[in-house]
């Protein structure tokens, strides 16, 4: 039902309880927590794109100058290519039932989101060491900005990731976590969505 | 009345969740009980305490200010940086620290399970911590009336450069801790959001389609859509600000000097930070607005046994009000300089978001026309909203033009007019819904005696504090002065009417205390209520016990029959129908709640 047709009701005139209602047989706890990662999605969505305008509108000014891109920026990428992939077959063998698989995607997934982490570190540090410091260059201080909030984004998901992961480990069990793992490849495949526009912005200015 | 899919009631299954005991988290000791309790509850009662306690605060910096002005010179404790320290935190205390968290936090938590028949929150757990998250925001921003500086006097807009520069008072750690308050204040607002908005969304009982649900839960819904899209912006801003004043960056900070020294700073820009801040702080007003024109409809209808006039009307105001809140914030920029065009965009929007409010204002108005008015004190407290809201909205009219807007923008105009709009008229609707749901949280009344009191004297008093400002305002009284000194084209008048508002301002802050004690006392000592005493047709009236126990219904959950507004409906048994009493009982049922076994746990 269209948001103008569903505002369109008029219930004063209609009394009673339409039984044959059936689009919320799913269980309310995986309705509410998909439904959950969506709003989360996009109040995460609105503050990134806050925050590339702002940075386009600052690029605007004089004393704007462009920062280099560590190579490592496309090392970090990969990975979290990568973990977005094991995420997606975590996701896939949680659905067939496959234990040995959810274990591997999870495996794959969790370890290379923390290796983007630490590449990222090692990116900051370089950025540091070279001399672009947050208070020396705005465009090096949006630089710090974008990818700590990426971060912050990451770290909230491993918290997901390393509940999931214990109950998968210590019961070994599919069904109590398959709702939670769809959740968390939806979450890996949004991160890896966020970087590639962020340096995409970060490469094209 | 078309029936529709209106088997009798044995046929309908019953809603989700047959045995509470399975789905629900269910507390083990004092602790998770009354303290880190996951109940939206307990939680609402936790959020409209520490909202009331740090609202305390704000009133009395209010009254010091007006002290100030009423009194220049006499009072030597009062100091014009505490002076700019007062008005800033008031300001933020008001409008983020009380306002919001009440309605969202407070009546959000209270009402969205019980008016939907829901059990409770989607996530009860991130439910809990919101609270902790917003109680610890407060506390940090206690704190920075005690570091040394003392609290930021930047105002509460914390426009930058002034914000963090040496002399603006508080720029030592005061400013830096309301930012991290502000921050954390939105982390936990955003907890709280996705389950007001995922609650509504997905939680409703059978038979509460959207267009069922009361009107508070729509304003509340919309309120909180609107705060998760606009809060990201202050949180941009008060991280960047953040970094500006502690690492020295620049994203706000233009080159400039300071006592004859040329800072570090380079190239940022001040205005982006307002337009930052107004992102937010336009749809702030609605935030705060919405919630409390949801409630004050339910208020006027349960309080005037009428349908409210417009039902489906006042659901698309609400939406487009929300929407369109997003494209007026420049309104509040007219000074800092804009291209001409930009003015009128922003000008027109801002007269065309008053139709929708118009539209709102009548539906009120027809909702009480020829209505059984019954003068309670919700509905005193409905009506006063509905003059003083009126008036404010006038006043924003002239604003909403560049060319008035210009010239009485610094001055007590401005004050008066957004103290009408967006702290008189939401805080009445506060009080009208405290005192109409005190007895779903308490089981007992508030006594209506002290209630009048408190009543007529804060109505009576805002006004006559309020209308004299705006002719202070009118004849060039700015705003944010320490004191006038001399100042030829002011009479000497003004001060003697400064003085008398101030006066006033005191003796409604009195009858705030005694609203206050009111609520203390009655907990104990009110008139026991009974169940359902307005005689009102929505769920959360219709709870096996009140107050409600945890898991708020019975074995099984309501099934929802008709509409929240059911009042004086041709050939009922009353002049009301509760929304889960089966339409074969309509005729024949006498009685303040659904005489439904199963419903009993």
């Amino acid at each position: 039902m269209g948001f103008v047709k569903l505002l369109s009701e008029k219930p004063w005139l209609t009394e009673g309880c339409d039984v044959s209602d059936t689009t919320r047989e799913e269980p309310l706890s995986f309705r509410a927590s998909y439904f959950g990662l969506k709003i989360l999605l996009s109040v995460a969505t609105v503050l990134f794109m806050l925050t590339v305008i702002a940075y386009a509108y600052r690029m605007t000014f004089g004393d704007w100058k462009p920062i280099p891109e560590p190579w490592l920026l496309w090392i970090n990428t990969g990975f979290l290519v990568l973990g977005s992939v094991g995420m997606q077959k975590a996701w896939n063998s949680a659905y067939r039932g496959y234990l040995d698989g959810l274990k591997t995607g999870m495996l794959i997934g969790g370890v290379c989101i923390i290796a983007f982490l630490i590449g990222q570190c090692y990116v900051w540090e370089e950025l540091v060491g070279t001399g672009y410091y947050a208070s020396a260059n705005v465009a090096a201080a949006f630089f710090y900005v974008l990818t700590a909030f990426h971060a912050l984004h990451v770290l909230g998901g491993l918290v997901a990731w390393l509940r999931a992961s214990s109950v998968i480990w210590r019961h070994k069990s599919i069904d109590k976590v398959r709702t939670t793992v769809e959740l968390c490849a939806i979450y890996w495949h949004f991160l890896l969505f966020l970087w590639i526009v962020l340096f995409a912005l970060l490469l094209l200015t | 009345m078309a029936i529709v899919d209106s088997p009798g009631a044995q046929n309908i299954p019953v809603a989700e969740v047959p045995d509470p005991n399975e789905d629900l988290y269910h507390a083990k000791s004092w602790i998770t009980k009354y303290l880190f309790c996951q109940d939206a509850k307990v939680i609402a009662i936790q959020y409209s305490c520490t909202a009331l306690g740090i609202g305390l605060i704000g009133l009395v910096l209010s009254w010091v200010m007006r002290l100030q002005l009423g009194f220049p010179d006499v009072f030597s404790f009062i100091e014009p940086a505490h002076y700019y320290q007062f008005i800033t935190m008031h300001g933020m205390i008001m409008v983020i620290y009380l306002l919001t968290a009440l309605f969202l936090g407070g009546f959000g938590n209270l009402l969205i399970p019980l008016m939907l028949g829901a059990r409770d929150m989607v996530f009860p757990y991130v439910n809990m911590l919101s609270f902790w998250i917003y109680f610890v925001a407060v506390l940090i921003l206690i704190a920075s009336f005690f570091v040394p500086g003392g609290p930021t006097g930047a105002g509460w807009t914390l426009y930058p450069p002034q914000a963090i520069l040496s002399g603006t008072p508080g720029s030592e750690g005061g400013i830096i801790l309301m930012l991290i308050s502000l921050s954390l204040f939105i982390v936990g607002f955003t907890m709280g959001g996705l389950n007001y908005v995922v609650t509504v969304l997905q939680a409703r009982t059978r038979g509460m389609t959207l267009m069922r649900m009361p009107l508070t839960i729509w304003g509340i819904f919309t309120a909180t859509v609107l705060a998760l899209l606009a809060f990201p912006a202050l949180f941009v801003g008060a991280i960047m600000m953040t970094l500006d004043r502690l690492l020295e960056t620049s994203f706000f900070m233009p080159v400039i000097a300071e006592m004859g020294e040329v800072l570090s700073y380079d190239g940022g820009s001040p205005l982006l930070f307002q337009h930052l801040f107004w992102f937010f702080g336009h749809p702030e007003v609605y935030i705060v607005a919405l919630p409390a024109f949801g409630i004050v409809s339910d208020l006027l209808s349960v309080h005037a046994r009428r349908h409210v006039f417009g039902y489906r009307m006042m659901v698309w105001a609400i939406v487009i009000i929300g929407a369109l809140s997003f494209i007026v914030w420049a309104h509040h920029m007219y000074v800092s300089g804009m291209n001409p065009w930009f003015g009128f965009f922003f000008a027109t929007t801002t007269l065309i978001i008053a139709v929708p409010t118009a539209l709102k204002v009548y539906n009120w108005t027809l909702t009480l026309w020829r209505a059984n008015i019954r003068l309670t004190l919700p509905m005193l407290f409905g009506i006063a909203f509905i003059i003083t809201f009126v008036n404010g909205g006038i006043t924003g009219l002239f604003l909403g033009n560049v060319a008035i807007d210009v010239p009485l923008s610094d001055t007590l105009f401005v004050v008066a007019h957004f103290h009408m709009v967006m702290g008189i008229a939401p805080i009445l609707v506060v009080f009208g819904a405290i005192y109409h749901w005190y007895p779903l949280i308490t089981g007992r009344m508030l006594d209506e005696g002290l209630g009048k009191f408190h009543f007529w004297i804060t109505f009576l008093g805002s006004y006559i504090i309020y209308l004299p400002m705006h002719y202070l305002g009118f004849i060039g009284v700015p705003r944010r002065y320490f004191e006038m000194g001399e100042t030829s084209y002011i009479p000497e008048s003004a001060q003697d009417l400064n003085a008398f508002m101030t006066v006033v301002t005191l003796i409604v802050g009195f009858a705030q205390l005694v609203f206050l004690y009111n609520l203390i006392v009655s907990r104990n000592a009110g008139k026991e209520s009974g169940p359902n005493p307005w005689q009102a047709t929505s769920l959360e009236w219709q709870t096996a016990k009140i107050p409600a126990e945890h898991g708020n219904f019975g074995k099984n959950l309501p099934i929802v029959y008709r509409w929240a507004y059911a009042y004086g409906v041709p050939n009922a048994a009353q002049d009301f129908v509760p929304q889960n009493l089966p339409p074969e009982l309509v005729a024949t049922h006498i009685g303040n709640q659904v005489p439904d076994t199963d419903n009993e746990s």
